[in-house]
């Protein structure tokens, strides 16, 4: 006797791509703003973008429900958090709440593919990049969603010091500036939009510097 | 006359009808150092004063931003105000949480009040033994709204508790009916009015006063030491003529003038009592 099989799946994939980069004073996250589902598209407009804190930004792709739903607890986890401490979460804090409550849910999980931009407590640029139980990295640039494939070897062509090519890699904080950094990312999402039916529409890119917080729109194929 | 022989537990009436134990709660609320709230149409001020028991210890904390458009200011036992304050919050954060959308005022003094009434009916419970001044906005604009440890709660145009609270309340009863459409910086200047009057005579610095402030587009918060020494100092001035053309004289008068003694100058301040 086969086990039976629900007939149903909670979960439904939204697609899109989400991408951030680590400078020696910024730190930019972008995504694109195409929610599909299947093979059709549900809107051409839709953020994946989130400020959590002053200095702290996700980004995610997956199931935009559950990063909705993510989003939401987040955001009363650090107003909690404001009560109790009277400031601000830094970002490395953020991180760390972020993954304990992914790994929370961690035999329901949050289909969410994350990545966590900001400034650290020093005023240097920081990326974390999750998976969906709440395994992360602190790195200097990372890619998640269906573009990530494709962008995420592109970026390690551009970003990583070039001898660690063979040792472990220390993909720390880029020397570019905001502006090449800006570029690059542009770059990288109108390629994706080439090869990857999810990616598309169009680019939000979100900047946080020393002055605060900037947002950047930019037009993708819509095919 | 029959007080003690009724007032052991808070479930007990006394003949005439009374629970002892409540009201010796709203008692502790009265020696609890002065707290005010004072609104406009748009704007909800809070001040209280802030006595440390010691020149070495700090100060008690009052004020508690409850949400950014709520704030409380206590008086009485102040870790019942302190808890609940984080119970305010935390009926804040779950309420935006599944409407995304502010807690109304309204909503949350009901839902306080009736917390209170449960230690009223409960003989393993003591009444809370805090008042608070709950000032917010909802859709309608600002208000004030006074939490008894009765479970009672009232809206107030404004209101002072906690001791020397009646000068404070005099001085409000007599000018109440302009703060409605007062403007904000003049709504503060009566709260620091008001409280000078609890201090009966001390002086009134930014070092034994809290003030917040709350409005339509303001989130809410504390001022500032410095902001509020500002403010002290510029209606302390207001009750001088100030010399003709004379960028510099302002602050050789602040400092010459003590508070509430500048009857003797002419164009008196018209807070003297």
């Amino acid at each position: 006797m086969t086990k039976q099989h629900a007939n149903w799946s909670p979960y439904d994939i939204n697609g899109g791509t989400v991408v951030a980069i680590a400078g020696a004073d910024y730190c930019v996250i972008a995504a694109d703003t195409r929610m599909s589902t299947g093979y059709s598209i549900l809107t051409r407009d839709y953020s994946k973008i989130i400020q959590l804190a002053d200095k702290s930004v996700m980004a995610s792709s997956g199931f935009q429900a559950d990063v909705r739903a993510l989003q939401k607890v987040l955001e009363a986890r650090h107003l909690i958090y404001q009560h109790q401490h009277n400031k601000q979460m830094s970002c490395p804090a953020m991180a760390q709440l972020l993954s304990n409550t992914l790994y929370f849910k961690r035999f329901f999980p949050y289909y969410a593919f994350n990545v966590l931009g900001g400034l650290d407590s020093e005023g240097k640029g920081c990326v974390f990049t999750y998976d969906a139980v709440g395994s992360y990295e602190r790195v200097g640039y990372s890619s998640q969603g269906s573009g990530s494939t494709l962008i995420t070897p592109y970026l390690d062509n551009q970003l990583k010091s070039p001898s660690p090519l063979l040792l472990p890699a220390k993909d720390a904080v880029t020397p570019l500036s905001e502006s090449e950094a800006i570029d690059l990312v542009k770059t990288c999402f109108v390629s994706a939009t080439e090869r990857d039916i999810y990616t598309g529409d169009k680019l939000e890119i979100v900047i946080l510097n020393a002055s605060g917080k900037r947002r950047d729109y930019m037009e993708l194929r819509k095919d | 006359m029959f007080r003690n022989q009724y007032d052991t537990d808070v479930t007990t009436w006394s003949p005439a009808g009374r629970l002892f134990q409540v009201e010796y709660a709203m008692e502790a609320v009265k020696q609890g150092s002065a707290a005010i709230g004072l609104r406009s149409k748009t704007h909800v001020v809070l001040a209280c004063v802030n006595k440390s028991t010691s020149e070495l210890s700090s100060h008690q904390k009052k004020i508690f931003k409850v949400d950014d458009h709520i704030g409380v200011a206590i008086a009485g036992l102040t870790a019942d105000g302190r808890v609940l304050s984080r119970y305010l919050r935390n009926e804040c954060i779950n309420y935006s949480y599944t409407y995304e959308s502010p807690l109304p005022i309204g909503r949350l003094v009901v839902q306080l009040a009736d917390k209170a009434q449960v230690c009223t009916q409960r003989s393993w419970k003591r009444p809370y033994g805090v008042g608070l001044l709950v000032g917010g906005l909802d859709e309608s604009g600002a208000h004030l709204y006074y939490n008894c440890p009765s479970g009672n709660y009232f809206e107030y145009e404004a209101f002072a508790i906690g001791s020397r609270s009646q000068a404070a309340k005099t001085y409000l009863e007599r000018k109440f009916e302009t703060f409605k459409d007062s403007s904000r910086d003049n709504l503060i200047k009566d709260a620091l009015f008001a409280l000078r009057e609890t201090l009966q005579g001390e002086k009134l610095t930014s070092s034994v006063c809290t003030i917040a402030v709350v409005g339509v587009g303001e989130a809410f918060q504390i001022l500032n030491q410095e902001t509020v020494q500002g403010l002290i100092n510029e209606f302390e001035i207001v009750g001088e003529e100030p010399p003709p053309a004379d960028e510099a004289a302002p602050p050789e008068q602040g400092s010459g003038a003590e508070s509430g003694s500048s009857a003797a100058e002419q164009g008196a301040a018209p807070m003297d009592i």
